[in-house]
């Protein structure tokens, strides 16, 4: 059997997936491109983690499930519906922006339609967040998750522990997704965490955890969808890390190379999970040359599309200053 | 009507809220079994069940995300803090988030949440237990902030926290808990959320006053009386955003002021109050408006407590200072 077959993938699932990865890395292209050409104030990027992202999501329930993403999950947030036009809007910062109208930074994703809860700057906050979605599913008792997601680095923050340990003693439906990229900025992972793996604090917590190869999409994939079904049954949280690896700088105001080696870039970049998992798309005959094309085609002219529109939406006028701050 | 303490008139707020509004939850540290190191929940649990009053892990920060996210799914969750002074551990989750919630979703989002916390000196409580630190959470835009001075005030606003759409952040007085009695109606009311109180009517000069320092300035009152000085007290009630206009009508009408705080002195609610009285009715007044509020330290240490807090003689110093100017 095929991989994706093993994990209950059907062909048009995994080319579906794997048009989501292609979308989240051609928009965080073109963010790139529109920073540097003066455009957009700020980038921070999703490139090396998409593959992740979009198969951790594949395995949520768009529509009832509930998540809470954090800066890079451009893959996270494309595939559960947000559109390439409002990640323009909000790496804009215009006023129709849906995530926050232009208030935060971009890559503070939330969306009231999407059931997505917007976090803060300071990192990892959205954890207590999630777990008080968490609590209010098991209390209305819906069959729905909260999934919440973060870096490495913030596996560190008080908010992780409190969060964790409160979700774990409450068995609540929550997954915690951990998109171990290797770097909290410029802090490589030996100066951040003493364990072996991010999962293993899992144990503390009395909780289900493991680590997965983030560039395998059905690993990554089975991972979330086992936690899902864990959690709608009761059986309480899981502590999901995916090995992934940051291929940009932190953002588009840091230079990595103060701090880590192009060698050692290159490396991580032959292991991309988004050429990994297109080679194997292309091995199984389900991704063509023509099917690539058209799709290359169509998201370009999407984001292109997107860029103009979002480009002549008006800014957030000064005279809104006082709006949204009391009710 | 019943005869009660402000802890009473609390616990009775939180009854009435939790039977009236299915929404309402109460969580904290040991608010559950315990009924709260001051007794403010104590019978909850019973009465309501274990998922609407219940008790959380040691952990200040988390209590306050997961009220932001439960209320962001139609609940309005009354977290307990159990002393403020413990506040700055869950001050990102205040400050930083709930209180910008309605703010950084584009009005999408809000955050219905009222945080109960006692807090003030005179109760042989040190440092960190005692500390009055309203004036960081009034500096915060998205946060209403509340104090009572009084059994009836104390039970209509805490009912009226629980029912905004915004956060409040409710402060109870530990020295008020238990002083006195008041008459509170047993069924459900509300006291205006940003509505001070004219505590006591005078032609002489203005008190303005929240939370103990209203008993302190009506006794400071009731002693200038002696001397012939009759002295109107306010009470703010609400310090943030508060209610500039009474305030300012009362000082137009006895053209002196003295505002009290129990806080330390820089950068306080009585700053504030001082720079709108200048700002609005200078032409009215006859004297500088003065501050009467403890020193800034670091609040003091159980034996010398008494020397710390501002009390009534310091009020009649300072009025006598204005009146005769």
């Amino acid at each position: 059997m095929t991989k994706h077959k093993a994990v209950g993938l059907t062909d048009d699932e995994v080319l579906a997936m794997y048009r989501l990865v292609l979308a989240a890395r051609r928009v965080d292209e073109r963010m790139w491109i529109l920073n540097r050409a003066g455009k957009i104030p700020f980038v921070v990027s999703c490139q090396g983690q998409e593959v992740a992202q979009v198969a951790a999501s594949f395995a949520l329930e768009k529509g009832s499930d509930y998540t809470a993403p954090y800066y890079r999950d451009v893959g996270v947030v494309l595939a559960m519906g947000m559109t390439i036009k409002e990640l323009m809007l909000q790496a804009y910062a215009k006023a129709s922006d849906p995530n926050s109208g232009g208030r935060q930074m971009p890559g503070h994703f939330g969306c009231k339609r999407l059931k997505m809860l917007s976090g803060s700057s300071p990192v990892t906050t959205q954890i207590p967040h999630a777990v008080g979605i968490g609590l209010a599913l098991k209390m209305n008792k819906e069959k729905a998750v909260s999934f919440v997601s973060l870096g490495e680095g913030s596996s560190n923050q008080g908010d992780f522990h409190e969060g964790l340990n409160f979700a774990s003693v409450h068995k609540l439906p929550a997954i915690v997704f951990v998109e171990n990229n290797q770097y909290a900025i410029s802090v490589g992972l030996d100066k951040q965490v003493a364990c072996k793996q991010i999962s293993d604090r899992a144990i503390g917590y009395g909780m289900h955890g493991e680590t997965i190869d983030g560039n395998d999409p059905f690993a990554v994939y089975k991972a979330v969808k086992d936690a899902r079904t864990r959690a709608i049954e009761g059986e309480g949280p899981s502590l999901i890390e995916a090995l992934t690896y940051r291929l940009t700088p932190h953002s588009s105001d840091d230079n990595d190379m103060t701090y880590r080696t192009k060698e050692e870039v290159d490396a991580a970049k032959a292991r991309d999970g988004f050429i990994t998992f297109r080679e194997y798309l292309v091995e199984q005959n389900i991704l063509t040359e023509s099917v690539e094309s058209d799709m290359e085609q169509a998201i370009k002219e999407e984001i292109n599309q997107a860029t103009i529109e979002a480009e002549e939406e008006p800014y957030a006028s000064a005279e809104t200053l006082f709006d949204a701050v009391y009710q | 009507m019943a005869q009660m303490t402000m802890i009473q008139a609390i616990t009775d707020a939180l009854r009435c809220e939790l039977r009236d509004d299915e929404n309402v939850l109460i969580f904290g540290e040991d608010v559950g079994k315990n009924g709260g190191v001051f007794r403010a929940t104590e019978g909850l649990q019973d009465e309501f069940g274990e998922d609407r009053v219940f008790d959380t892990p040691l952990a200040e920060s988390g209590i306050g995300g997961l009220a932001i996210g439960l209320a962001t799914q139609g609940f309005r969750p009354v977290p307990e803090i159990q002393f403020f002074g413990f506040v700055y551990e869950v001050m990102d989750s205040i400050s930083g988030q709930m209180a910008r919630m309605r703010y950084r979703s584009g009005n999408s989002e809000n955050a219905p949440i009222t945080i109960r916390s006692p807090f003030g000196g005179g109760v042989h409580t040190p440092e960190m237990h005692a500390d009055s630190l309203e004036g960081l959470m009034a500096q915060q835009p998205g946060l209403k902030v509340v104090i009572p001075s009084n059994p009836y005030d104390a039970k209509g606003l805490l009912i009226s926290s629980i029912r905004d759409n915004d956060p409040v952040i409710y402060l109870e007085h530990m020295k008020l808990y238990r002083s006195f009695r008041d008459e509170v109606p047993e069924d459900s009311y509300e006291v205006e959320l940003g509505k001070a109180k004219i505590t006591r009517e005078g032609t002489d000069v203005t008190l303005i006053a929240y939370g103990a320092m209203v008993q302190a300035s009506v006794k400071a009152a009731e002693e200038l009386e002696k001397d012939g000085i009759s002295a109107e007290v306010v009470d703010l009630r609400t310090i943030a955003p508060f209610d500039v206009e009474t305030v300012v009508e009362s000082v137009k009408k006895t053209g002196r002021a003295v505002v009290v705080q129990e806080a330390q002195r820089v950068a306080g609610i009585a700053s504030q109050i001082v720079a709108e009285i200048q700002e609005r009715a200078i032409l009215h007044l006859e004297a500088p408006v003065l501050r009467v509020t403890a020193p800034d330290t670091v609040y003091a240490f159980t034996q010398a407590e008494e020397v710390w807090l501002p009390n009534h003689k310091d009020i009649v110093a300072k009025v006598n200072d204005v009146i005769n100017y």
